[in-house]
C-alpha cells in the first residue's frame, strides 16, 4: 500500500463520518422538535388547547403524579380569571384529568387535586368559588387516546369548561 | 340472590374421609396436574322434558363444565373422554378400577340425573381409583334452569376434597363491561358467572360507572357512578335492581368497599381536593372520617376480621401501601420497595395483601405479608391493575389494557387471572372489553 492509497482511504472515512454526522444532528433535530411540546414532563405545546375566547385557553398541563401549577399554567390561568373578571355572569366547572399510567382511583383523587389546584389559583386573582365548579374524571377522559410520552403528557391536564 | 337459590342438599350419601390417596397440594405450583376422568353424567330415561332443555345432552354437558373448571385451576388433568373404558351408568354403580387405572386416571367422577316434575335430581360420586373407593357423594335438587351451577357445585365438592380448601366455582363476576373508542368509552355494570357464562348487564351505559365490589352475601354491589354528572358511590341492589346513593356528601365519593360484615361502606370522599377516608353505615347513616391527611388517602380495604384497613396514600410523596386500625390509629406504611405501590386489597384469609406496583414504567401484580414482608410479584406487563381475590384466597383476577396507536387503535381492556403461586396466568371469558372485576364469595354457601 503506497502513501496515496492511503490518503483517498482517509478521506474516504471523513467523507462517511461527515455523513454519519449530519444525519445524526438531522435525526436529533426532528426528535427535538416532537420533545420541545414538553418540559420535564409538562406538555407545553399548544395541540388539544382549545379557547375560551381569543388569547385565553383553556387547559393548563402538570408532571406525572403532580398537581402543582408552573407558571406557564399560572400565566394561563391570570388569562383566565381576567376573563372569568369581564364576563361576570359565566360560571365555570374546572375538570381535573389524570394520564392512563396510574391506578383508577388514585387518578381519580389526582384529577381532583388538579383542578382544585387550578379552581384555588383562580380564586386568588379574585374570581368567587361560588362561580367555580370542579370535577375529577381520573384517567376516564383522554384527550388524546394514544399510549405515548406526549399524549400522556396532554391528558395530565385540568380543563375550565363554560357552565352557561 | 340467596332467595334464589332453593338448593336442597338431600342427603350425604357416603363421605369417607379415611385412607384417600390422592390429594392435591396447592400452596405451590403444579406442574404435574392430577389426571382426573370426568364421566358424563347418566340421564335417566324416565326423565320428562322441561321447556326446550335438552335433557339428553345434559349429563354430558354438566360433565364438560366440570371438566373446563378443572383444567382452569392448573391442578388437574382432565383426560380425553374417547378413551373412557365405562359407560356412565356402570361406572357410577362400580367403577371397575383397574380398567380407569389403565388410561393413567387417578380420580374419577360419575354421576346421574333425572328431571321429574319439574325438578332436576343429580348425584355425584368421587373415585379414588388406586385405592379402589369412594372418597366423596353428594345428591341435591334443584330447578332445572340452575344446571350450570349444579356442574360449578359439584367442581367445589370435588375440589375441596381434593385439596382440602374450599372451591371458587359457583362464584360470580361482576365488572365494567367497556365498548367504544378509547376517548369515548361506554361502561356498564355487568355481572357473569366466574366461567363467562350468563353474562346480564346492570347499568345502560347512560352514564360512567366504575369499581364495583360485591357486599359478603354477594346480593349488593357498592360502585361509582358519573349519574347526572356527579360522580358518588352507589349502592346497587342486584335482585332488585334499586339503586340509592350512599350518603350526602358535598362532592366526589369514590373507591368504595364493604367492610367485612357488610353494615358499612368504606370510600374515599374529596373534599377541597383533598382526598381522605370515610366510612358510613348503612343503617345508621352515620359517617365517620378514619383519615385526616393533607396528602391523597383512597383504595381502603378492610382486613377479613374488620379490625384494619390497608390503604393508598402519597404522604410520603409518592404511591404507597399503608396499614392502620380500623379507627384510623396506628398507620404505619408497609411498602418501601422500588418503585410506587396501589390498590392494597386483603386476602378473605387475611394473610395477604394484594397489589398492584409500578416501577420504571411497567405494572405488576402481586402480593406480601399484611406487614409488607415477603413480597411476590406475579405477573408483568404493560398495564394492569385492581386485583381482585378468589373466595378462597387462592387466585387473584384482575384487569390489563394494552397500547394504543395514533387514533387509539390496538387498545383492549381484558380481564385476566393468576394463582398466587404465580403460575396458571389466563384470561377470563367476557362478551365485552372488561375491567375492574370484583369475584363473589361462594354463591351455595
Amino acid at each position: 500500500m503506497n502513501l496515496g492509497e492511503k490518503m483517498t482511504i482517509k478521506t474516504n472515512l471523513k467523507n462517511i463520518l461527515l455523513v454519519i454526522f449530519t444525519t445524526l444532528i438531522l435525526s436529533a433535530c426532528s426528535t427535538a422538535k416532537k420533545s420541545a411540546d414538553i418540559e420535564g414532563d409538562v406538555y407545553t405545546g399548544k395541540e388539544t388547547v382549545e379557547y375560551l375566547a381569543a388569547g385565553v385557553p383553556d387547559r393548563v398541563f402538570f408532571a406525572t403524579n403532580k398537581s402543582s401549577l408552573t407558571s406557564a399554567s399560572r400565566a394561563t390561568l391570570r388569562k383566565q380569571a381576567n376573563f372569568l373578571r369581564k364576563n361576570k355572569n359565566l360560571n365555570i366547572t374546572v375538570e381535573g384529568h389524570a394520564d392512563e399510567r396510574g391506578t383508577r382511583e388514585y387518578n381519580l383523587a389526582l384529577g381532583e387535586r388538579r383542578a382544585n389546584a387550578a379552581r384555588d389559583y383562580l380564586m386568588t386573582y379574585g374570581i368567587s368559588g361560588k362561580r367555580i365548579s370542579v370535577i375529577s374524571y381520573g384517567k376516564e377522559k383522554p384527550v388524546n387516546p394514544k399510549s405515548s410520552p406526549i399524549s400522556w403528557s396532554q391528558n395530565r391536564r385540568s380543563v375550565t369548561v363554560k357552565v352557561n | 340472590m340467596r332467595k334464589l337459590i332453593f338448593f336442597i342438599f338431600l342427603n350425604l350419601i357416603f363421605v369417607n374421609n379415611l385412607f384417600a390417596l390422592i390429594e392435591i397440594d396447592i400452596t405451590r405450583g403444579n406442574l404435574d396436574p392430577l389426571p382426573i376422568a370426568v364421566s358424563p353424567l347418566h340421564v335417566d330415561i324416565k326423565s320428562e322434558s322441561f321447556n326446550d332443555f335438552k335433557v339428553k345432552n345434559l349429563g354430558e354437558n354438566i360433565s364438560e363444565i366440570i371438566e373446563k373448571n378443572f383444567r382452569n385451576t392448573g391442578l388437574f388433568n382432565p383426560l380425553k373422554k374417547d378413551a373412557f373404558v365405562q359407560k356412565p351408568d356402570i361406572a357410577h354403580l362400580k367403577p371397575r378400577f383397574e380398567d380407569w387405572r389403565l388410561i393413567k386416571a387417578q380420580a374419577l367422577v360419575t354421576g346421574k340425573l333425572i328431571i321429574k316434575d319439574e325438578k332436576l335430581k343429580v348425584e355425584f360420586r368421587l373415585w379414588d381409583l388406586a385405592a379402589a373407593k369412594e372418597m366423596t357423594a353428594l345428591a341435591f335438587t334443584t330447578t332445572p334452569s340452575n344446571w350450570r351451577r349444579v356442574a360449578h357445585i359439584i367442581s367445589d365438592k370435588i375440589y375441596e376434597r381434593l385439596t382440602g380448601e374450599e372451591g371458587y366455582f359457583d362464584t360470580r363476576i361482576i365488572y365494567v363491561a367497556e365498548s367504544g373508542p378509547k376517548n369515548q368509552r361506554i361502561k356498564k355494570l355487568a355481572i357473569m358467572d366466574q366461567d363467562g357464562f350468563n353474562t346480564k348487564y346492570l347499568t345502560l351505559g347512560n352514564e360512567l360507572v366504575l369499581t364495583p365490589r360485591f357486599n359478603p352475601t354477594n346480593q349488593m354491589v357498592t360502585y361509582m357512578s358519573y349519574f347526572r354528572n356527579m360522580p358518588r358511590v352507589y349502592l346497587l341492589d342486584i335482585e332488585t335492581g334499586t339503586q340509592d346513593i350512599v350518603g350526602n356528601f358535598p362532592g366526589m365519593t369514590f373507591a368504595p368497599r364493604f367492610s367485612p360484615d357488610g353494615k358499612k361502606i368504606i370510600m374515599s370522599f374529596a373534599k377541597d381536593g383533598n382526598s381522605d377516608i370515610y366510612t358510613m353505615n348503612l343503617e345508621s347513616r352515620k359517617v365517620e372520617r378514619i383519615t385526616d391527611h393533607s396528602s391523597i388517602d383512597t383504595s381502603p380495604s378492610f382486613s377479613p376480621d374488620g379490625k384494619f384497613i390497608a390503604f393508598n396514600s402519597d404522604r410520603s410523596g409518592l404511591q404507597q401501601i399503608y396499614v392502620m386500625r380500623s379507627d384510623g390509629s396506628n398507620v404505619k406504611r408497609i411498602t418501601f420497595g422500588k418503585g410506587i405501590y396501589g390498590t392494597p386489597v386483603w386476602s378473605p384469609r387475611g394473610d395477604l395483601i394484594a397489589f398492584t406496583k409500578m416501577h420504571k414504567g411497567r405494572f405488576y401484580i402481586g402480593v406480601m405479608r399484611t406487614d409488607g414482608t415477603g413480597e411476590r410479584l406475579l405477573t408483568e406487563n404493560y398495564y394492569q391493575e385492581a386485583p381482585s381475590w378468589s373466595p378462597n384466597g387462592r387466585v387473584l383476577v384482575f384487569y390489563r389494557e394494552t397500547k394504543a396507536g395514533e387514533k387509539g387503535e390496538g387498545f383492549s381492556a381484558k380481564l385476566w387471572s393468576i394463582d398466587i403461586t404465580g403460575y396458571n396466568e389466563r384470561r377470563l371469558s367476557t362478551k365485552t372489553d372488561a375491567s375492574d372485576p370484583s369475584w363473589s364469595s361462594l354463591l351455595s354457601k
